[in-house]
């Protein structure tokens, strides 16, 4: 079943540098021996990635052209003046790119890094990613047969003014392929960044990404960092997120996931220094027979840490949803204050959600708690709404976006949070209003 | 405008009302009284259409037509509209969309067009002063974090922007300090006309100073124990409910 990615790793020349071919090989090595993970694996418990393994996706087909800008209009949330990395079926479109010098940041595809920036990656490409787990062999995969991305380099003390957009379409011909997108964020000691990186599809087939995103957050350091799963319906997804931050340092992620078929997305933060704050939230909304997982795992090593994390999702039809969100807080991490929620509101008798809140502390002061909620529409705020003259799938509509907006209403950045705002109301009430 | 007869509804197997019969006309202002648990905001609820009540018999005629055959937004769209007691907070959507969607609707459902943003911004606007409130509560989420006397204003909001044809106002003066009561009674003034109607149902004859009413009827048990004019409600101030409820034992019988 693993044999599809060792045929394609065994007929790939293996691109980058040397150190790089060494670490690819240890990668492949793992998966092999470990294998497709099943649901006996905890971390895979409610999500069996078995369609995956028995699709045998062949590497992508490069898009035949024929994508103009007019194609991304979608995807911009009226921002064309964000820099923005455009790949199409995994590969870099310098055409559909917007790349201006700025100061202080590097932004580039993997491919031009390797020979542009070789001391930056050997310094950081592939150390946040741990290829020996094997519940982690997506991204032993990716690390593998990793062959365009992006590179994303902010300098000390600098702060990014506009976001930088990674955006990774897949076309029609991406059909029975698949992706190992890659993107490397290295945010130095006091600067800030914010990066939107964004899953799509023109036109839908069934196809495979496979992601991993890494960053090293340094001291002091800011990153905000929006992902945004809207792959084709029929498409597979797994994408995995690896931060490391260093002390005094804030990670901001958000997960946004309304695509693909089976879904899989890890959101991993480990907080290496003291004075760290996290906060993880994420928006997923399914419907027909979808799947999506969301695993989230917080690390605290040091102590007066912070980490917040609001997961809310809304299943309709047979859709399935997974939270698994584990919170470690290891000896050495006293006066940690972590707050973790995850709400699901279920839209059909048939949506199902296994959701599982998890707290490991092994400091004996510290201030953390978990819940998880799963419901359906609050009938009181129905029959008040009813009362005004708002009909009742209206009404219904209407409760249900309210539901997923107090998660949107923490993105500070409005063309996005509009954005999001605007596709999520349509969702539920097919109009378009303020 | 509105007539109700022997009107008897149950909550959990438990008759709450038992046998109501009232009319309201056109232009009137009627009070509904009674101590806790007689029944008031039952009633106020089942003419709303509340799902969680079962009406087991009687009838209900609202301008013509079989109100207790309406669906809550039917009501409403047909000009009936009830002032909350426990105004219901919705976290997430703002009081401007809520407000439009409501009014839009019953636009709709009266053959006239709907307004936009900023034309109902200019209706809104002129309202607000009515209620002695700041504009910026518009951006808001539906009465979330508002104080009691703001979410009872902002019931009154919601009437003066919809003005609707029969209004029933459920205990809004509770929770009301003297100023608030004062300025949700003069906003209620202002939209008296002599083609709607009010139903006041409270508990205590305060509110019935500023919102004088035509006729007072005290509520017993689930039962109409007298009517009356203004002056009922001062003499109920005066001698409390038990003068009634003793009455109505001999009323209740000799009814029977």
């Amino acid at each position: 079943m693993s044999t599809a990615f060792a045929e394609q790793f065994g007929t790939t020349r293996p691109e980058g540098p040397a150190w790089l071919a060494a670490v690819r090989e240890r990668a492949m090595a793992s998966f092999q021996a470990a294998g497709f993970p099943t649901t006996k694996n905890e971390d895979w418990h409610f999500t069996n990635p078995s369609p995956i393994a028995e699709a045998t996706f062949e590497p992508m087909r490069p898009p035949r052209g024929g994508l103009t800008t007019d194609h991304l209009t979608p995807w911009l949330f009226g921002e064309t003046a964000w820099p923005r990395l455009v790949f199409v079926n995994g590969r870099f479109s310098p055409a559909l790119s917007r790349v201006d010098v700025i100061d202080g940041i590097t932004v580039m595809s993997l491919a031009v890094a390797y020979r542009e920036e070789p001391s930056l990656l050997e310094r950081h490409l592939t150390r946040q990613v741990d290829t020996e787990d094997p519940a982690q062999v997506f991204g032993a995969i990716n690390t593998a047969l990793m062959h365009d991305g992006a590179v994303i380099h902010v300098q000390k003390g600098v702060s990014a003014k506009a976001p930088i957009h990674l955006l990774f379409l897949s076309d029609a011909d991406a059909a029975g392929g698949s992706s190992q997108p890659r993107v490397l964020i290295v945010a130095e000691p006091g600067s800030q960044a914010t990066v939107i990186e964004q899953y799509a599809a023109v036109g839908g087939s069934r196809y495979l990404t496979n992601a991993v995103t890494e960053a090293w957050v340094g001291d002091g350091a800011t990153l905000n960092h929006f992902r945004l799963q809207q792959e084709a319906r029929d498409a597979f997804h797994v994408g995995t997120t690896v931060v490391r931050q260093e002390r005094d340092s804030h990670f901001v992620s958000f997960s946004f996931a309304t695509g693909a078929d089976l879904s899989r997305i890890n959101v991993y933060a480990g907080l290496h220094g003291p004075g760290c704050g996290a906060t993880l939230n994420g928006l997923y909304m399914l419907g027909g027979s979808q799947h999506c997982d969301h695993q989230t795992r917080i690390v605290h090593f040091e102590p007066n840490c912070y980490s917040r994390e609001l997961y809310k999702g809304v299943l309709d039809d047979a859709s399935h949803g997974v939270f698994n969100g584990k919170v470690y807080v290891h000896p050495a991490a006293q006066k940690t204050d972590g707050k973790q929620t995850n709400n699901t509101l279920l839209l059909s008798e048939r949506a199902r959600i296994d959701t599982k809140p998890q707290l490991e502390i092994f400091a004996d002061d510290v201030k953390c708690t978990h819940g998880a909620t799963v419901g359906r529409i609050d009938e009181t705020a129905l029959f008040y709404m009813k009362s005004r003259g708002i009909p009742n799938n209206e009404a219904r509509k209407l409760l249900t976006y309210a539901f997923a907006a107090e998660v949107l209403e923490t993105i500070p950045i409005d063309a996005l949070r509009e954005g999001l705002e605007r596709l999520t109301l349509e969702r539920f009430t097919g109009t378009v209003n303020s | 405008m509105i007539q109700i007869h022997d009107l008897h509804a149950s909550v959990g197997g438990k008759e709450i009302l038992r046998g109501i019969s009232l009319e309201i006309g056109p232009g009137q202002v009627h009070a509904l009284m009674g101590p806790n648990g007689s029944g008031k905001s039952t009633l106020a609820q089942v003419l709303a259409g509340h799902p969680g009540y079962e009406v087991t018999s009687g009838t209900v005629t609202y301008r013509g037509k079989d109100l207790l055959e309406m669906e809550p937004e039917e009501r409403a769209q047909a000009g009936v509209f009830l002032a909350f007691q426990y105004p219901v907070e919705i976290p997430g959507v703002s009081n401007a969309y809520f407000l439009r969607s409501a009014y839009n609707e019953i636009r709709k459902a009266r053959g006239e067009s709907e307004a936009d943003p900023l034309e109902f911004l200019d209706i809104v606007e002129g309202r607000l002063k009515l209620v002695d409130l700041d504009d910026s509560m518009l951006n808001r989420s539906v009465n979330a974090g508002f104080s009691g006397g703001e979410k009872k204003r902002n019931e009154i909001l919601q009437l003066a922007v919809l003005d609707p044809l029969l209004a029933i106002l459920d205990e809004t003066d509770s929770g009301l300090d003297i100023d608030a009561l004062r300025t949700v009674a003069d906003g209620v003034n202002k939209l008296r006309r002599k083609d709607n109607a009010f139903l006041v149902v409270t508990h205590y004859q305060r509110l019935l100073n500023y919102i004088v009413p035509d006729r007072v009827h005290v509520l017993v048990d689930g039962r109409i124990a007298r009517s009356g004019g203004k002056e009922l409600a001062l003499e109920l101030e005066e001698r409390g409910y038990d003068w009634v409820t003793a009455e109505q034992g001999v009323g209740g019988a000799a009814l029977t």
